[in-house]
């Protein structure tokens, strides 16, 4: 620590030098706290504090005007008997599965393509994520007209090529399968370039090293790029998982709020918006945010022992042979 | 950037057919634009049917075959839109928005990126660890107290009610702290003590300087976000005169669903701008956006 002149007069003791070089470390922690709180203060008041509310408005009866009525586990005992919030989880898993696999599986294979050399490379990256920068309530009055039942797109093609139309968005895997289909293409160029990066990061010795030794083009992409991009795809997994729990614009603005017929579209998000702010049952809205975020916790979780539990699988095998 | 790579070498000779090394790689490459190209196709597609449906009527959509070629009417279209909703007070409450959210977060992150990166102090790590622990938690589970907190401060239907939660974030003060402690080197900052400035002083002519790559990045994420923002917004802004971009687009499509080239045309002035920032800044934006992903 270096004494400035300044702090400490030329004929001072050195006890007053230490004793100013100490009050100057104080003025700067006051500093450094004063720059870090404003995260903490609004974390307080937007964070902290409606979340310790909601625990005790999940106990209670309250329309958002009228009086606070305690209730106990009601609203909860309500929740596990009530087919709709059931159906909503099951819907949101639905609508999860047809679209992750389908949209990683989809970006790993674009991200390999844009690994080669070729030409072009950065107009590709930007032609791939434009769809992410879009306002999604834009996209799904788009995805609505072209999945339209009568005059759409999809079924004006598929007569076309001799198919029959579908009614994408009345029945149930319709409903669902265009959400998804929305989910796909906003999100497919994200992890695509998400997975470049990783494949970019890999050293290149290791492909010279499979040439080497006469490795096929297939046994390249299974032997060498997906074991190395493994932690890049639990990030995607991750952040997938973590987006399609909180899925709620695309059913919403597409369905409207009770998810469409039969409440094909209806999210486990959408299901609490719908409660809380439309029917304004604000204790169960509360209630049913805390079984998303143990679902979301509890799913998370599993995801993550999947990817990295293989993992430690893997590298074990290695070893052995 | 360009890695060699196995299937692209020259050196390599494919074996079971009896072509040139040169033309095995020309074919390849040739399948390769074609299957990128017929990506950006699904990826561009959208875009173009949305200005199509927008510079029609609504009558060329719901026809057999559809037209699938722009016409002339864009303007008539976003005529009646204006007659309809006020498009223009709600693009306007967007942009305030996203302006002052933008200029907030790139404050704070930042100024707290700077003191957790080349500073110690008392509780530093555990104050950090705290920070990090937030990202855990889903909004929606505090969103039904939020808005109570919200009537209870008079702010419903205000935008403040947008903007202040969103004026600092935990992933930009994480993004910009791993960021500053590289760019950032701590002799720059011993030489400045010396001369005698203070933190703030420090902040700003050394640390806002040489952090403006991953500012950049940062504003034109946060903008873009703050921009398409719906969830919240829907939710607390009640007062129909004062809407945003994106909730008077869901009215207007809730409202008027027969009026396609109308609500088509709303929707193209509501992606405009949002496709402009982001060409502007896009290979900046790729880059660190990859460099972050790598990170996690």
């Amino acid at each position: 620590m270096t004494m400035t002149p300044v702090a400490a007069p030329p004929a001072a003791r050195p006890g007053a030098a230490v004793h100013a070089a100490a009050g100057r470390k104080r003025k700067e922690y006051l500093s450094l706290y004063l720059a870090i709180s404003p995260f903490y203060i609004l974390f307080a008041i937007f964070g902290v504090f409606p979340i310790l509310f909601s625990i005790y408005l999940s106990f209670h009866n309250w329309d958002g005007i009228g009086e606070m009525r305690f209730v106990g586990f009601a609203q909860y005992t309500f929740m596990l008997s009530d087919p709709i919030f059931w159906k909503s989880i099951l819907n949101t898993f639905e609508i999860w599965i047809i679209s992750t696999i389908p949209m990683l599986a989809i970006a790993l294979v674009l991200a390999f393509m844009l690994n080669q050399q070729i030409r072009g490379k950065s107009a590709y990256r930007i032609a791939y994520f434009v769809p992410n920068v879009t306002s999604i309530v834009a996209v799904a009055i788009i995805f609505g007209s072209i999945f339209s039942n009568q005059f759409g797109l999809i079924n004006w093609l598929l007569q076309t090529v001799g198919l029959g139309t579908v009614e994408w968005l009345t029945t149930p895997w319709g409903i669902k399968v265009a959400i998804a289909a929305m989910v796909i293409w906003r999100w497919m160029g994200y992890n695509a370039l998400i997975y470049l990066a990783g494949l970019q990061a890999i050293p290149t010795e290791l492909y010279e090293a499979a040439r080497v030794d006469g490795a096929s083009w297939v046994q390249v992409f299974f032997r060498i790029t997906i074991p190395m991009l493994r932690p890049i795809i639990l990030f995607t997994v991750i952040t997938s998982t973590i987006g399609g729990m909180q899925l709620f614009t695309e059913p919403q603005v597409l369905l409207g709020n009770s998810g469409g017929p039969g409440n094909e579209g209806q999210t486990m998000v959408l299901y609490l918006y719908q409660q809380a702010f439309s029917l304004n049952q604000f204790g169960y809205g509360a209630a049913i945010g805390w079984a998303l975020f143990v679902i979301m916790i509890v799913f998370s979780f599993i995801n993550w022992r999947l990817v990295m539990g293989s993992e430690t699988r893997g590298l074990r095998r290695g070893v052995r042979a | 950037m360009t890695t060699q790579h196995v299937t692209s070498s020259p050196a390599h000779v494919d074996r079971s057919s009896g072509l040139s090394p040169q033309a095995v790689q020309r074919i390849k490459s040739f399948i390769t634009h074609v299957l990128l190209l017929i990506g950006v196709l699904i990826s561009i597609f959208p875009f173009y049917w949305m200005f199509v449906m927008a510079s029609r009527t609504t009558g060329d959509i719901f026809q057999f075959p559809p037209e699938i070629l722009p016409g002339d009417r864009l303007l008539e279209n976003i005529r009646n839109l204006l007659a309809s909703i006020d498009i223009w007070g709600s693009t306007l409450n967007t942009l305030i928005v996203a302006v002052c959210t933008t200029v907030l977060v790139l404050f704070f992150d930042s100024i707290a990126a700077f003191a957790f990166a080349k500073f110690e102090f008392p509780g530093k790590n555990v104050l950090f660890i705290i920070l990090l622990a937030t990202f855990m938690i889903p909004s929606q589970l505090s969103t039904v107290p939020s808005f109570v907190i919200m009537a209870q401060l008079g702010w419903v239907g205000t935008l403040q009610a947008l903007i202040v939660p969103g004026a600092v974030n935990a992933f930009g003060i994480f993004l910009l702290r791993q960021y500053a402690q590289g760019a950032i080197p701590s002799d720059l900052l011993d030489a400045s003590r010396i001369d005698g400035c203070g933190f703030f002083r420090q902040y700003w002519n050394v640390a806002v300087p040489l952090l403006r790559p991953a500012l950049a990045f940062l504003g034109i994420f946060t903008f873009i976000n703050a921009w398409n923002d719906y969830f919240w917004p829907l939710i607390v802004l009640i007062n129909p005169d004062r809407i945003t971009l994106q909730v008077a687009l869901s009215q207007l499509f809730g409202l008027y669903q027969t009026d396609y080239s109308m609500v088509m045309a709303g929707a193209f002035l509501a992606v405009i701008p949002l496709l402009v920032v982001f060409f502007i800044g896009a290979r900046q934006f790729l880059s660190d956006l990859a460099a972050g992903a790598l990170k996690q």
